[in-house]
């Protein structure tokens, strides 16, 4: 082994947890709802057999839905915590460049770059502290939740929804809720899988998550501007911390390759049924 | 005028005087014998002479005189010979003395015997009434009274005389005819007379007798002319002419005095045939060389409904005669037709009966399923075709491998095992109820074709009877509802009981197995209706494991009751739909209801919502795994080279340090 490698910090205790949360509640109201969505297949009945009956699966569902609301407003207050922390105006927050999610100009110059480096034609670019995926991933959890749960509960409470709404709005809503969950679970299972874990440089998976510390020359490689900030901030030494206990990074290697595993399983299937049973 | 009338007062007074002088009017007799105390002494006993004149007066012979009975009476003076000599009816009553002398009644007094009646036992003396009179001793309502005098149990005539029926009276009583008279006050009821005739009593062993088994037919007719008619059912009308010996008569199953079934002791009694077939040893060489014992056990018989309701075994094996020797040689199998010709009837239209005639070995015959001299009646837990016992019995040809489900060629297999399984075979075997329906409740007992045949009970046209036999509500119910044909007029195929149900695999609707079949059967017909209802909540809920609880077809629609949405009564009509909806959904209201239970986004002339929602959604899902789709690919060599680049630079790194 070489010399001792240097990490810095990139997640807190706040952010882990919330993905945590994340992956529990996203992965078994996938597993759940696919089921009911693929009721017809073979693998679908399995999932309901393991759990023993369909209403299993939708106390499950129901649960993890709360959980999901738990998350999003956690994550809504991590927002606001960041905003008093940075001492900055509202707009100004969140429209920061080096910090803020909401995807800005400089990640379309950032995508039109990377295209131009996949084919050869240009350097890699020199992405931030947050990449134009991952912004795309954050924000299509909050488009997300939005949709799919706002369907949802009017699914899981038509007779009260249907005091305001006419009752066909309940079928409209049931084709929202299963088509945007099929393309939660799509884009997760392959796009975000692959883009975060499973592309060469990162098989099988990036510990991040969950160990919250990446080695510094993993910093300095893929997001040379945020390393650069953190240089003339003269933030770096703040946030250099000790590399992750072996055993933590063993379990987050095991609980994420589960998950990855699942999640993988499950998009199996359904790509399986598209293909060869409902075309 | 008044000449004339003189003439007339004359020709009277002449008319007087040549009336004989001698003459005695009955007045002159009752002048005497008037007189209740006037007694005369006979063989050392006192005799009441007396006439109660009112009552001779009243009687049929008032007009007659005494002396044109006691002619010896009819004397000059006041003297009349002591004793008159005894009346003899016969002077006037030819015809009646004729036959009464060769009656039973007769012949005792010709023999003495002291007990015989005569004319007045019957009669009475003086009283003499006519028959239609209500205070008679002959009119119909007292006959039994007149007759029981001497027939009474317990009289001296029952004790010193061989009347081979005992307690006529008390029986007479009991029977149809007795309680018709005494209870229901008929006067038409038939008394001792009608049967036995008033004059002509005979012994029924007597073949001139109205009661001997060679007349008693014609005797009991009759009142009862149309009999035969009423008979066809039980015996076979043509034998009572063509084959009498083989048919019993109507004392055989209605016994004389009470409505009980006793037979004729007749030289070939069941002690006769026990005599050679209670022997154990007793065999038979056939004609193929085998052996076949004749031993009949009594003690099955012994229990039998024919031993109960007396049926002698010359009545079933009716072909014995005392012309041949042994009596029963060559008398042939039993045809138990002579007796169940309705049962048998029905028995030659059905399939087994059909194959018996045709001469197939395995056909079965009434004996497979009734046993032969052990034949218990239906009610008899210990019968073959005790309810309990049904299903074994059919099971032994029927069962799987068995010669019957062998020949068998249609659709339903393992029909033991699973009318076991079923509800109507757990009701009977766990349950214990004898009124579930066994093999014979649907394919009836004699009547059993394949449902293929119109006129099988399990037919599809008839099977909503068959099983209204027990399920009439049901029935009742369905014949109100679309799927009946009295409310729908179509050629196509309207579902029966035995559509949804299954004919033999009948199950609890409550149970899973049941309720996810439904779907199934109504998607027979119904194919587009259920592909919608799967894609939407309730179809795939269902088809997942606990999924019978979701809504199925009838939960909505109504089951036996089920009728379009326009109709009024039917369950998803705009007045009743909220209310069906509040089943599972208690909070249900109308907007509620308008959830499409069948829609699909496949239909954009019926659903253009959905049909656009879909694929805005479906376009939305294309487009991102599109553009991520070239994302990642274009990616994914980048990566490569990537990692192995870095790689290589961690390899030059350890080699310069």
């Amino acid at each position: 082994m070489e010399a001792r490698q240097e990490y810095v910090q990139r997640f807190g205790i706040f952010p882990r947890i919330l993905h945590f949360l994340v992956i529990i509640s996203f992965l078994t109201l996938a597993v759940t709802g696919m089921s009911l969505k693929f009721a017809a297949q073979p693998w679908a009945e399995i999932v309901a057999d393991v759990f023993g009956s369909f209403r299993v699966l939708g106390v499950l569902h129901r649960i993890c839905a709360v959980i999901t609301f738990i998350y999003f407003t956690l994550n809504l207050f991590l927002v606001y915590q960041n905003w008093i922390k940075s001492g900055k105006g509202l707009v100004e927050f969140l429209l920061d460049k080096d910090t803020t999610l909401i995807p800005l100009p400089q990640d379309a110059k950032d995508l039109v770059d990377t295209f131009k480096w996949f084919f050869g034609v240009g350097p890699q670019p020199r992405y931030g502290r947050w990449t134009y995926w991952e912004k795309f991933d954050y924000m299509a959890v909050f488009w997300g939740v939005a949709v799919i749960g706002s369907t949802g509960l009017c699914l899981w409470f038509p007779e009260q929804f249907t005091r305001v709404i006419p009752g066909y709005w309940l079928n409209i809503a049931t084709i929202i809720h299963s088509d945007e969950a099929l393309l939660a679970s799509g884009f997760i299972f392959t796009i975000h899988f692959f883009n975060t874990h499973l592309r060469p440089e990162k098989f099988p998976m990036d510990p991040v998550i969950f160990t919250g510390v990446i080695p510094l020359d993993e910093l300095i490689h893929e997001r040379p501007r945020e390393y650069e900030k953190l240089v003339a901030d003269g933030k770096l030494e703040e946030i250099k911390c000790d590399p992750p206990p072996r055993w933590f990074v063993i379990v987050a290697h095991l609980f994420g390759l589960t998950a990855l595993a699942i999640g993988l399983s499950l998009i199996i299937a359904i790509i399986y049924t598209m293909l060869f049973v409902y075309i | 005028m008044a000449r004339k009338l003189w003439f007339l007062v004359l020709l009277g007074l002449v008319a007087a005087g040549a009336t004989p002088a001698l003459a005695l009017t009955s007045d002159d007799c009752l002048d005497c014998h008037n007189d209740p105390e006037m007694t005369t002494e006979r063989n050392g006993e006192e005799v009441s002479l007396y006439v109660d004149g009112d009552k001779f007066q009243a009687s049929v012979h008032a007009d007659n005189g005494c002396t044109s009975c006691h002619e010896d009476a009819e004397v000059a003076g006041d003297e009349h010979p002591v004793p008159l000599a005894k009346v003899d009816c016969g002077n006037c009553h030819e015809a009646v003395a004729a036959v009464y002398e060769k009656s039973l009644h007769g012949k005792a007094v010709a023999s003495g015997d002291e007990y015989a009646p005569r004319c007045y036992d019957c009669h009475t003396k003086h009283f003499i009434l006519p028959a239609t009179d209500k205070r008679s001793s002959t009119f119909n309502l007292r006959i039994p009274f007149t007759c029981g005098r001497c027939h009474k149990e317990g009289s001296a005539v029952t004790k010193t005389h061989d009347i081979p029926k005992k307690n006529i009276l008390k029986n007479y009583s009991m029977s149809i005819h007795g309680e018709g008279l005494f209870r229901k006050g008929l006067v038409v009821t038939a008394v001792c007379t009608s049967c036995h005739t008033a004059h002509n009593v005979r012994s029924h062993t007597d073949p001139e007798s109205t009661i001997s088994r060679l007349n008693v037919v014609k005797t009991c007719m009759k009142c009862h002319a149309n009999i035969e008619d009423a008979h066809i059912k039980i015996v076979r009308g043509e034998l009572w002419e063509k084959a009498p010996h083989k048919v019993p008569a109507c004392v055989e199953c209605h016994s004389p005095h009470k409505a009980r079934r006793v037979l004729y002791e007749d030289s070939m009694n069941d002690e006769f045939c026990m005599g050679c077939h209670g022997n154990k040893e007793l065999t038979k060489i056939e004609l193929d060389g085998t052996e076949r014992s004749l031993y009949v056990d009594l003690s099955a018989f012994k229990h039998s409904i024919h031993k109960k309701k007396r049926i002698a075994c010359v009545k079933c094996h009716v072909n014995v005669s005392h012309e041949n020797n042994p009596v029963c040689k060559d008398s042939g199998k039993v045809d138990c037709s002579i007796c169940h010709a309705e049962q048998a009837k029905l028995y030659e239209a059905s399939t087994h009966g059909m194959l018996y005639l045709k001469g197939d070995p395995n056909a079965p015959t009434c004996t497979e399923c009734h046993g032969t001299h052990d034949i218990l009646p239906r009610r008899d837990p210990g019968s073959p075709i005790f309810a309990r016992n049904v299903p074994d019995l059919c099971a032994r040809c029927h069962r799987e491998g068995e010669k019957a489900a062998l020949r068998y060629t249609g659709t339903q297999h393992e029909i033991i095992k699973h009318y076991k399984m079923s509800i109507h075979g757990k009701g009977l075997a766990q349950s214990g109820l004898m009124v579930s329906a066994t093999c014979t409740s649907c394919h009836t007992a004699h009547s059993m074709l394949p449902a293929k045949d119109p006129r099988s009970s399990v037919n599809r046209d008839r099977v909503i009877d068959t099983c209204a036999q027990c399920h009439l509500g049901i029935a009742e119910k369905f014949k109100t509802s679309i799927h009946s044909p009295l409310v729908t007029k179509t050629n196509k195929k309207l579902p029966v009981c035995i559509d949804c149900h299954t004919s033999h695999t009948i199950r609890r609707v409550d149970m899973a197995s049941f309720r996810l079949l439904i779907i199934e059967e109504c998607g027979n017909c119904h194919k587009h209706e259920t592909e919608t209802y799967f894609e939407t909540y309730h179809g795939k809920a269902s088809l997942l494991s606990g999924g019978e609880r979701t809504a199925k077809c009838s939960d909505c629609h109504g089951s036996h009751d089920i009728l379009p949405t326009y109709y009024t009564e039917s369950r998803l009509s705009r007045k009743n739909v909220v209310e069906t909806c509040r089943k599972c959904h208690p909070n249900s209201n109308r907007k509620f209801t308008g959830y499409l239970t069948h829609a699909t986004h496949h239909d954009k002339e019926k659903y253009p919502y959905l049909y656009y929602t879909f694929w805005a959604m479906t376009s939305l899902l294309i487009g991102t795994f599109a553009f991520f789709g070239i994302h990642t690919l274009f990616w994914l060599p980048r990566s490569f080279r990537e990692r192995f680049k870095r790689r290589r630079q961690h390899s030059r790194e350890k080699l310069f340090k």
